[in-house]
């Protein structure tokens, strides 16, 4: 089962990001076998909708669950329509996380935990 | 003619500006107010219009035929404002998120998209004290504002004034209001925050091709700060307005400024007669020497400009 984990590098020791739409990098784990691979977030520099395209881009890869600090509510009701699972409460880098997700230490969200954006500005 | 009255920062008095501005020119000629911070319009309570008619503003919007999609994801490909998502058996639309371009349903290799539409807010007309009135009123959660003040711009009368009184900043929806009017003044507060707001919103005037000119709200009598920016710019500084308790007191209550203060409608004529008789062109090609010729007549605090030097 893939598992996709918010990074601002591009690989398994790299720290976490708190950001789900404006992370640069997913890494991408298998948990049962521990291959891993880095995702750029192609989302991550859009002017706008930054968490849709970001949430687009993990269904596309078909990961099953995505492992967040905090993430906004478009993304969250994309992901949750595309059945993927969000879990809160990462921190240090990419594997610690992992590990306290295979622990089962981390939350499983049913709600946004980050406002909307504001959307004042360029429209 | 089109005046846009805008401003780099909120809060500095464009629309205690614009409702004067609209007082004393109905008291020579037709003149029509247009409210065009439809995200937050205040002008109807300074100018209180009786209200006359309303009419709800529509933008084109997607509307996907499931049973058609072949879930390809195209439209989400090429949607620029990522307001489309194609999971493996469903298409979610962000209604707030669409900019309604159609590259959608043109695109879409199954036919599978077609415009339909959405309303985002209204359109209310009425008068007051034979000033027209007109505002827009965006809904609450809507994020796009620029088609509402588009709608507000349709009833702009030709032949008469039309003041517009656009939202503060410099972005979209300030731009679809200064975008076309034949003068823009530019309000502001002699501050430092002023002061950056304001060079921000002179370049956005000047890349629009629109002339400006420069008025300062709660002046201190000096205005150092302002004052040496529009030199250096070239700019007309129009008008300056003192700090008056009386005036932020009437404010409060939703009474405009010439009706606290009579004895300010002269300023707010000589502001219109300059606009009115080609301060547009001059302001573009050297607004000293407009300043020369009508200096004396409009600047409130003349003693206490030359008296600091």
């Amino acid at each position: 089962m893939k598992v996709a984990v918010c990074a601002r590098e591009s690989h398994i020791n790299s720290p976490v990001d708190q950001r789900f739409g404006r992370c640069p990098y997913f890494v991408v784990v298998d948990v049962d076998s521990g291959d891993w691979e880095g995702l750029p977030n192609t989302g991550c520099h859009s002017g706008g909708g930054a968490g849709i395209q970001t949430a687009q881009l993990l269904v596309n890869a078909g990961v099953k669950a995505v492992l967040v600090d905090r993430i906004g509510p478009n993304a969250m009701e994309v992901l949750a329509r595309a059945g993927i699972q969000v879990y809160e409460g990462i921190s240090g880098t990419v594997s610690q996380s992992v590990e306290a997700y295979r622990q089962g230490h981390l939350k499983l969200l049913s709600q946004p935990n980050s406002p909307r954006h504001s959307r004042r500005g360029r429209s | 003619m089109l005046v846009a009255v805008a401003s780099g920062k909120g809060g500095t008095g464009k629309t205690t500006l614009a409702s004067s501005l609209a007082l004393v020119a109905a008291e020579k000629g037709k003149v029509i107010f247009l409210d065009c911070d439809v995200e937050e319009p205040n002008g109807h309570i300074m100018l209180k219009p009786r209200w006359e008619k309303k009419e709800a503003v529509r933008v084109p919007v997607p509307e996907i035929n499931q049973e058609k999609c072949t879930f390809c994801g195209r439209c989400a490909e090429i949607c620029a404002f990522h307001a489309l998502v194609v999971l493996p058996q469903e298409v979610l639309l962000f209604p707030t998120m669409c900019h309604g371009c159609g590259g959608c349903w043109h695109l879409c290799p199954a036919g599978a998209i077609s415009p339909g539409w959405r309303e985002i807010g209204l359109v209310e007309e009425g008068s007051s004290e034979g000033i027209g009135f007109v505002r827009g009123r965006l809904n609450v959660g809507e994020a796009i504002s620029p088609p509402l003040i588009e709608a507000v711009k349709e009833r702009c009368r030709p032949g008469e004034l039309n003041i517009l009184d656009a939202p503060p900043g410099t972005s979209c929806p300030v731009i679809r209001t200064v975008k076309g009017a034949d003068f823009c003044l530019l309000v502001t507060e002699p501050t430092p925050f002023g002061l950056h707001d304001l060079e921000l919103a002179c370049e956005m005037v000047a890349s629009l091709g629109v002339p400006c000119g420069v008025v300062v709200n709660r002046s201190d009598g000096d205005d150092r700060l302002i004052r040496q920016f529009c030199q250096q710019n070239n700019l007309p500084l129009l008008l300056q307005l003192p700090h008056d308790r009386e005036v932020a007191r009437g404010y409060a209550r939703g009474i405009p400024a010439v009706k606290v203060r009579p004895e300010w409608k002269e300023y707010f004529a000589a502001l219109l007669s300059f606009i009115e008789e080609g301060g547009c062109t001059g302001a573009r090609t050297g607004g000293a020497q407009r300043e020369g010729r009508h200096g004396q007549d409009y600047r409130l605090r003349e003693s206490g400009r030359t008296g600091s030097r």
